[in-house]
């Protein structure tokens, strides 16, 4: 059975804060962290699915150093106030 | 320009004999601040050698991911104008036509909310709007896009896709460059403005193999018009040029780059056999030879500037692609890759570096495409035509 992409939007919401501020993640690692925690019950229109509801709700959003990255809404360091 | 500003450095930026940057930032300095603090911090970058921009990798509008470039001054309180100076990268219009109308749209709503600099195009081929503060953003994007433009494509994702004129200006073109620009940009939205890549995958679209977007060398996948038969002749205008004294011989026959063109009087043959489609008698001859009807187009896979790993040409994938509406045939060839660079494509890694570092053989299986002799690394080392008498002359004049 197929997982609801809230889960999923849920599920990578706890991968990313556990990263938070040790690792960069992309889009393809959670896709991958999802597929390999899941394995055919989700596909990857899921979890592009699931990253636009975190984006979309602020949850969390895009960053870029160098690669793009999605990440805990935060107050950058090179921000001039 | 304000007559309290002296930038002895800048100024001489504008003594060449080109437009300068510095003359266009000036002409906005006496009505935006933004503009002058960046003249100021600008002219110490010069004296100090060294830069004072900082990135930011927040900043953005909601819901993207890419389209805003964030920087900051690394001296704030010394130019509080450049503070925030964030660039939006704006998707621009297929093969860059635009009406006065709306080019006058852009600089209205840039000169409201941003320091009204312009840079048109940068080399993604995008409208470049220079300088903005954060909180500007959103109601900058408003603005836009209640007038119908979008952001386009910056960070890990698909960047804006460009074309060159094609058949609106250009009788070489192979097929509707326009048409596929647009098609692509529209299909792929979500591909361009919420980054899910390895790294940057660039699209562009030449009609011909003049390839005035220089797709081979900057793109990491061309979409090159090509013909499959023969070169089409005319044969009373090659006998027109022939009698109007031009040097066909000299000009056209002896730089075929594979002597497969004879003169035989007025009459050209060509062994189209041997023809690489290098455009050189074509460009030379314009009315008495025209590309063929069999027509679409070569992908080339892999350029990219040298960030991170060197710089590479593109290597032809697809000899020869149909290039029609709904152009589902292009779509199917570009998900493939898409998907299997996405499962296999390291951080960071373009998709030239990905097919060195996995082989063509590999990547080829990857995309259930058979290999092809035509499938040429590199079948070009410049994008451009360059002679050696071109720069012999050169050389001579210094």
């Amino acid at each position: 059975m197929a997982i609801p992409v809230e889960q999923l939007a849920d599920e990578m919401y706890e991968i990313v804060k556990e990263s938070a501020g040790v690792k960069k993640l992309k889009g393809g690692d959670l896709t991958k962290a999802m597929v390999a925690k899941h394995g055919d019950e989700v596909s990857r229109s899921d979890v592009k699915a699931a990253i636009r509801i975190l984006i979309d709700s602020g949850r969390c959003v895009y960053g870029y150093f160098g690669g793009s990255s999605i990440e805990l809404p935060h107050t950058e360091a090179a921000e001039n106030q | 320009m304000a007559d309290d500003l002296k930038t002895p450095l800048l100024d001489e930026l504008e003594q060449g004999p080109w437009p300068s940057f510095v003359k266009d930032i000036k002409s906005m300095a006496g009505k935006k601040e933004m503009a002058k603090d960046l003249l100021r911090q600008l002219e110490k970058s010069y004296e100090d050698k060294r830069g004072y921009w900082k990135h930011g990798g927040l900043v953005g509008v909601m819901g993207y991911g890419g389209g805003v470039i964030g920087r900051y001054s690394a001296l704030p309180e010394e130019f509080p104008g450049v503070s925030h100076f964030h660039t939006m990268r704006i998707n621009q219009t297929s093969g860059w036509f635009y009406t006065s109308e709306a080019l006058r749209e852009i600089t209205k709503i840039w000169e409201e909310h941003g320091s009204g600099l312009l840079n048109v195009h940068g080399s993604t081929g995008d409208l470049v709007l220079l300088g903005t503060r954060t909180e500007e953003l959103e109601p900058t994007f408003r603005a836009l896009t209640e007038k119908g433009w979008d952001l386009g494509g910056s960070g890990s994702d698909l960047r804006t896709p460009s074309c060159c004129v094609g058949p609106a200006r250009c009788e070489n073109a192979c097929f509707d460059t326009l048409a596929v620009n647009y098609n692509l940009t529209h299909q792929y939205q979500d591909e361009l403005h919420r980054p899910m890549f390895n790294y940057k995958y660039k699209i562009k679209i030449s009609g011909c193999p003049n390839d005035c977007t220089a797709a081979i060398a900057r793109s990491d996948m061309g979409i090159i018009g090509i013909w499959k038969d023969d070169i089409q002749v005319d044969s009373k205008a090659m006998a027109d040029y022939v009698d109007s004294g031009m040097d066909v011989q000299g000009l056209v026959v002896e730089n075929c780059p594979t002597g497969c063109i004879q003169l035989d009087g007025k009459e050209i043959r060509i062994d189209n056999s041997n023809c690489v489609k290098c455009m050189h008698c074509i460009n030379v001859l314009p009315k008495a030879l025209s590309p063929g009807k069999e027509r679409g187009a070569a992908i080339t896979l892999g350029a990219k500037a040298p960030i991170v790993e060197g710089a590479l040409f593109g290597s032809v994938i697809i000899p020869f692609m149909k290039i029609e509406e709904p152009f589902e045939e292009v779509h199917d060839l570009i998900e493939r890759i898409w998907e299997f660079w996405d499962e296999h494509g390291t951080s960071r890694e373009r998709i030239g570096e990905f097919i060195e570092r996995v082989s063509l053989a590999a990547f080829l299986e990857g995309i259930g495409e058979k290999p092809l002799p035509q499938m040429i690394k590199a079948p070009r080392d410049n994008p451009y035509v360059f002679y050696e008498e071109y720069f012999a002359e050169e050389g001579e004049g210094e």
